[in-house]
């Protein structure tokens, strides 16, 4: 479904402050995979989703999803088959606007808008039931500003828009690090329960170790923009984090260096 | 052009100066018209396409070539003095006794001041309608919010730079077609005439927000009407006070610097008050929030 082809990102090429983030890095998803995409600080796992998405254009490489070479594609023209639920809650959603408008931009995804009226009362209907889903008393608040709402709200709302038009790859991008623990694992579970019922393919950034090891059936661990580790089936399932560190600790040469993580 | 004004600043957040360049443009082009015998409803068409292509060449600065919009605004404007001298051919046009929007609703029987209010009247409802059928269209919601989170709009499949050039080019076209008017209704057109109709713009927005609420859309809308209306009648209110007409703009300048600083100064001049009603809200918010 994905197919990452030895791409390099370099920040401020030619300069003092040059620096490579993603190195010669190859990485391919089967449809229908659910990643977990895990690393310290700086070790480029966030770089390489924003590559995905087109946010950043890439000095070497080809990124091609579900056949098509989208390496030269913009990032407007990508989100056509694009999911992404960011990490900052107020980046998924306009706050200006109601729940309903934001759902009918999202529903809109990759087609050609019109002079039609943005949402049609046929919609509407949908996006009732679809909320009543999240269980969060939002379908009775349709014209709600989003601005209004908690942030685990607007992830759990952003996680709707994302897969509201069915995307060919789901982007998440730590999307739960800037709720509350309690809040974080409702936004978390509710993800797994929409990627597991459209049976979407996945990639997940996440800092908690836990997290990765139980959701997903593949994890993926980056150090120094090169994947590092690449475990599945089976063997993911019966991983624990300690062994995650040692094998952490025998692929890169370091200590695992990221107390979040650790403490997560 | 208020409603102009509005479109860049609150729903595009970029404060466009290509107004005080495009609003001459448009009584430009309709004076020029005007005096070479094209019929005078004609000559108002003609002001709004001249005003969007001076609101496209702002937009092509601003996301094509990169250049900040503040600044993009301010080349278009001052390359627009000298375009509008060429389009005028002097620094001032008459346009007495000649046929206006206005003298062609005389004929009919109806005072001056009647004439001018009822077309003034039928322009705004006209635009506000328009704007408001527009703003809920497809394209219409992507453009509102693109000025809000252009992040997110990307994500979702729309180009960011496309809506906020069809909204520099819809905000200029409706300056335009206020210049168009104006010059009509005062019987000249005159190069220096845009001079501070950013700030003009600005004042009507914000009386408008704060005397007529920001509810919804439409009540918006129509509170920008309104708003502009209150700018003019305060106006006339503190020069019949005995105000020199001379310190008019400064007036404006220090009206609009203190209603966009106020919420500054809610926050020093009462921060007991302000921290409890944040807190009060926030407690709202929280029994809305069910669960998460």
């Amino acid at each position: 479904m994905l197919s990452v082809k030895r791409i390099t990102k370099v920040f401020n090429p030619g300069t003092v402050i040059e620096n490579i983030v993603l190195k010669d890095l190859s990485l391919s998803l089967e449809a229908g995979d659910f990643v977990t995409l895990i690393g310290g600080n700086g070790s480029g796992k966030s770089t390489l989703l924003n590559c995905i998405a087109g946010v950043y254009p890439v000095e070497a490489g080809a990124i091609i999803i579900d056949g098509v070479d989208v390496t030269k594609f913009r990032e407007p023209k990508r989100a056509a088959i694009l999911g992404r639920v960011f990490q900052e809650p107020m980046l998924g959603t306009a706050s200006n606007m109601g729940i309903e408008e934001n759902l009918a931009l999202a529903l809109r995804r990759g087609q050609r808008r019109g002079l039609k009226w943005g949402i049609s009362n046929k919609e509407r209907e949908k996006y009732r039931e679809l909320l009543t889903t999240l269980e969060l008393g939002l379908e009775n608040r349709l014209s709600t500003k989003v601005g209004l709402l908690s942030g685990g709200q607007r992830q759990a709302l952003t996680l709707l828009m994302a897969t509201l038009k069915e995307p060919k790859l789901l982007l998440l991008d730590e999307h739960t690090a800037a709720l509350d623990p309690k809040t974080a694992q409702k936004v978390l579970e509710m993800s797994d329960l929409i990627v597991r019922e459209h049976d979407l393919t996945t990639l997940m950034v996440t800092h908690n170790m836990r997290d990765a090891i139980q959701y997903g059936n593949r994890l993926i661990m980056m150090h120094e923009g090169r994947i590092i580790l690449d475990i599945r089936g089976e063997e993911k399932k019966n991983l624990a984090v300690e062994d995650l560190l040692r094998r952490f600790g025998n692929a890169s040469g370091e200590e695992f260096v990221d107390s979040d993580a650790l403490l997560a | 052009m208020t409603i102009g004004v509005y479109i860049t600043y609150r729903i595009l957040n970029i404060a466009d100066l290509t107004v005080e360049g495009s609003i001459t443009t448009g009584a430009a082009i309709a004076a020029v018209s005007i005096t070479h015998g094209i019929n005078p409803y004609l000559s108002v068409l003609f002001a709004l396409f001249g005003g969007m292509a001076a609101g496209l060449i702002t937009a092509l600065l601003h996301v094509k070539l990169k250049i900040p919009a503040l600044l993009s605004g301010i080349l278009t404007m001052i390359a627009l003095y000298s375009v509008n001298l060429r389009i005028m051919g002097k620094s001032n046009i008459p346009l007495l006794r000649v046929n206006t929007v206005y003298t062609v609703m005389e004929n009919l029987g109806l005072s001056r001041q009647t004439a001018v209010m009822i077309l003034g009247l039928i322009v705004v409802l006209g635009f506000v309608g328009i704007l408001y059928w527009f703003f809920g269209t497809e394209i219409g919601c992507a453009i509102r919010a693109t000025g809000n989170n252009p992040q997110m709009v990307r994500a979702q499949g729309i180009n960011t730079n496309t809506m906020i050039s069809i909204g520099l080019i819809i905000s200029n076209g409706l300056v335009a077609v206020s210049g168009a008017l104006i010059a009509q209704y005062q019987s000249f057109a005159d190069i220096q005439m845009g001079i501070g109709s950013i700030v003009i713009g600005l004042a009507s927005v914000i009386i408008g927000e704060v005397l007529f609420g920001k509810r919804s859309f439409f009540s918006r809308l129509v509170g920008l009407a309104l708003g502009a209306i209150t700018y003019r009648i305060i106006i006339t209110l503190v020069l019949q006070l005995g105000m020199s007409p001379n310190d008019l703009k400064l007036f404006t300048a220090i009206t609009v610097a203190v209603a966009l600083s106020l919420p500054v100064f809610r926050s020093y001049l009462i921060p007991i008050k302000a921290s409890t009603t944040r807190e009060s809200s926030n407690a709202q918010r929280k029994k809305n929030n069910k669960g998460v």
